[in-house]
């Protein structure tokens, strides 16, 4: 189970707290009736579904209940950070890479450890 | 290659069986296919079985970034049912399911279906009207479907615990009785050796890296990690990596990938005689022929392509399954594992050609999709042959998120998506 950092509550809580709620820095349209069905598709349906390194929303649903954003790598599910809704996309290349190579099998494991 | 048979067996029993051969062959990719399929999966591999099979295409290459059958067709609860709510869902389902009975003697295969019945539990007034609508529309389908009080219910499958006292009292259950089980490897082995034995090459540790295409936007091939192989059509049949693989042609997916659960206990004596689902408390349930339980668990509340899954997803089912059926309390589990399964926005699969000519998916089987697996490769392959789908996959567009002609069947609940 995760630990995931609140930026608001500024603690790490259990992942049953959270919910995730989502792509981070979307545009949400202000004239819904007035869109295309093409533009529509893409902002309801369609998704990017990364593998890799993704920007979402997270809500503290069982905590504070805030909204708040998060970069995090779908492969490892590690969270390279989290951060307050509305502040920009944080400048990644100054953390410290959140995942070495990802190890998906077990022969990865053992030719680590030669 | 040899069929397999009884005559077979006591052949190769006589010379201390050294007659078997491979049961495919791993050749050297070809520099052009007609058809490349993108995964080597039941559905993939079908693919290009009915590709071969009823419309003479041969010259095919299956490619597959790891092992065959080792991505959701080695890690789903190998359940087959056709009762969905939606006509469009039931054709599909059930096509698979006509397909499924005589699968066996169709691939001189034992992919061991067993229609030993699928039962979903009704727990409260709520599921009762649910299953039983379910119930009309099937039959109206011609699928069967019936109802059963709870003493049907526990003469049909002994361990239940029915008693008014239980946590989640059960009071009646839907049963599809040509639903049941298969053996979920061999489906993926027995496909690839018919195919293989039609001359479609199937090709291993060979990982799609890019598409490419045509200055007039057609499909023109693949980049793999073993070479550029150039083909005029290409199905994508990929599960949870369907939206890795599109983006590499340009085109984003109504699809969010999530790790699916499953686990199996130590193996005991016979004991479960049929498929239990309850939607309501989440568990579903079913003994191999091995005899470990095999459980099925719900998918991760985030999106990932981790194939593991968090552990209060597997206690959460496993808690229900101690209320349903007591005497399982002490089992131990032995494996549990994750899938990475593709989830559309109306939990109904895509199979259907795309914007760009040439590329066609079949994908978004969400948390079902071995159950359709026959149906599934049998009416994409004449997708791809025709240019066109088949009557059956219609419906399955990719346009129908733009369209709004959804087939919602995750409205229509009462399937444990």
């Amino acid at each position: 189970m995760l630990l995931i950092y609140c930026p608001y509550c500024e603690e790490e809580r259990s992942e049953l707290e959270f919910r995730q709620a989502g792509d981070a820095h979307i545009a949400r349209p202000t004239n819904m009736t007035e869109m295309t069905d093409e533009d529509f598709e893409a902002f309801f349906f369609l998704r990017d579904n990364v593998k890799g390194l993704t920007f979402e929303r997270w809500r503290h649903l069982n905590g504070c209940g805030r909204f708040f954003n998060a970069a995090r790598d779908t492969v490892s599910d590690k969270f390279l950070t989290t951060y307050k809704a509305g502040l920009p996309r944080p400048d990644l290349s100054t953390l410290r890479p959140a995942t070495e190579a990802t190890v998906e099998t077990y022969e990865a494991t053992e030719s680590n450890a030669k | 290659m040899r069929k397999y048979s009884v005559f077979a067996v006591a052949r190769e029993a006589m010379r201390g069986h050294r007659g078997w051969e491979a049961q495919w062959t791993s050749p050297e990719p070809r520099k052009e296919y007609d058809v490349i399929i993108i995964g080597a999966g039941g559905h993939g591999l079908g693919t290009a079985y009915y590709l071969a099979k009823e419309h003479g295409i041969t010259n095919i290459a299956v490619l597959e970034k790891g092992w065959l059958g080792g991505g959701n067709t080695g890690r789903n609860t190998t359940i087959i049912r056709s009762n969905y709510l939606y006509d469009e869902s039931a054709g599909i389902y059930d096509h698979a399911l006509k397909l499924w009975d005589g699968l066996s003697q169709d691939l001189n295969y034992n992919v061991m279906y067993s229609a030993r019945g699928v039962m979903m539990l009704s727990h409260n007034i709520h599921d009762q009207q649910v299953f039983k609508r379910h119930i009309h529309a099937n039959r109206l389908n011609g699928i069967d479907n019936e109802w059963l009080t709870p003493e049907q219910a526990q003469e049909f499958c002994p361990p239940l615990d029915i008693s008014r006292t239980a946590r989640y009292p059960i009071n009646g259950a839907a049963l599809q009785r040509r639903g049941g089980t298969a053996r979920h490897d061999a489906v993926a082995w027995g496909y690839a050796r018919a195919a293989a034995d039609r001359g479609v090459h199937i090709i291993q540790n060979c990982e799609v890296t890019g598409i490419r295409r045509n200055p007039d936007g057609s499909v023109a091939g693949v980049d793999t990690n073993r070479g550029q192989i150039n083909a005029k059509k290409v199905g994508v049949v990929a599960a949870g990596h369907t939206s890795v693989l599109m983006e590499m042609a340009g085109v984003r997916m109504p699809l969010v990938s999530y790790p699916l659960q499953a686990l199996v206990s130590e193996p005991v004596k016979p004991i479960f005689p049929c498929v239990v689902m309850s939607n309501t408390v989440h568990a579903y349930i079913s003994q191999s022929d091995k005899g470990e339980l095999v459980i099925g668990a719900g998918t991760d509340q985030y999106s990932s392509y981790s194939q593991t899954g968090g552990l209060q997803i597997i206690t959460h089912t496993l808690d229900a399954i101690c209320e349903l059926f007591p005497i399982f309390r002490r089992m131990k589990m032995m494996r549990s594992w994750g899938g990475i399964v593709d989830v559309t926005p109306d939990r109904s699969p895509i199979l259907a050609k795309t914007p760009v000519s040439g590329l066609y998916v079949n994908c978004g089987w969400g948390t079902g999709g071995f159950k359709a697996t026959p149906g599934s490769a049998n009416v994409f392959a004449h997708t791809i042959a025709n240019d066109a789908p088949h009557k059956i996959n219609a419906p399955f567009t990719l346009e129908r998120f733009r369209s709004g002609r959804l087939i919602d069947e995750a409205a229509a609940a009462a399937v444990a998506h």
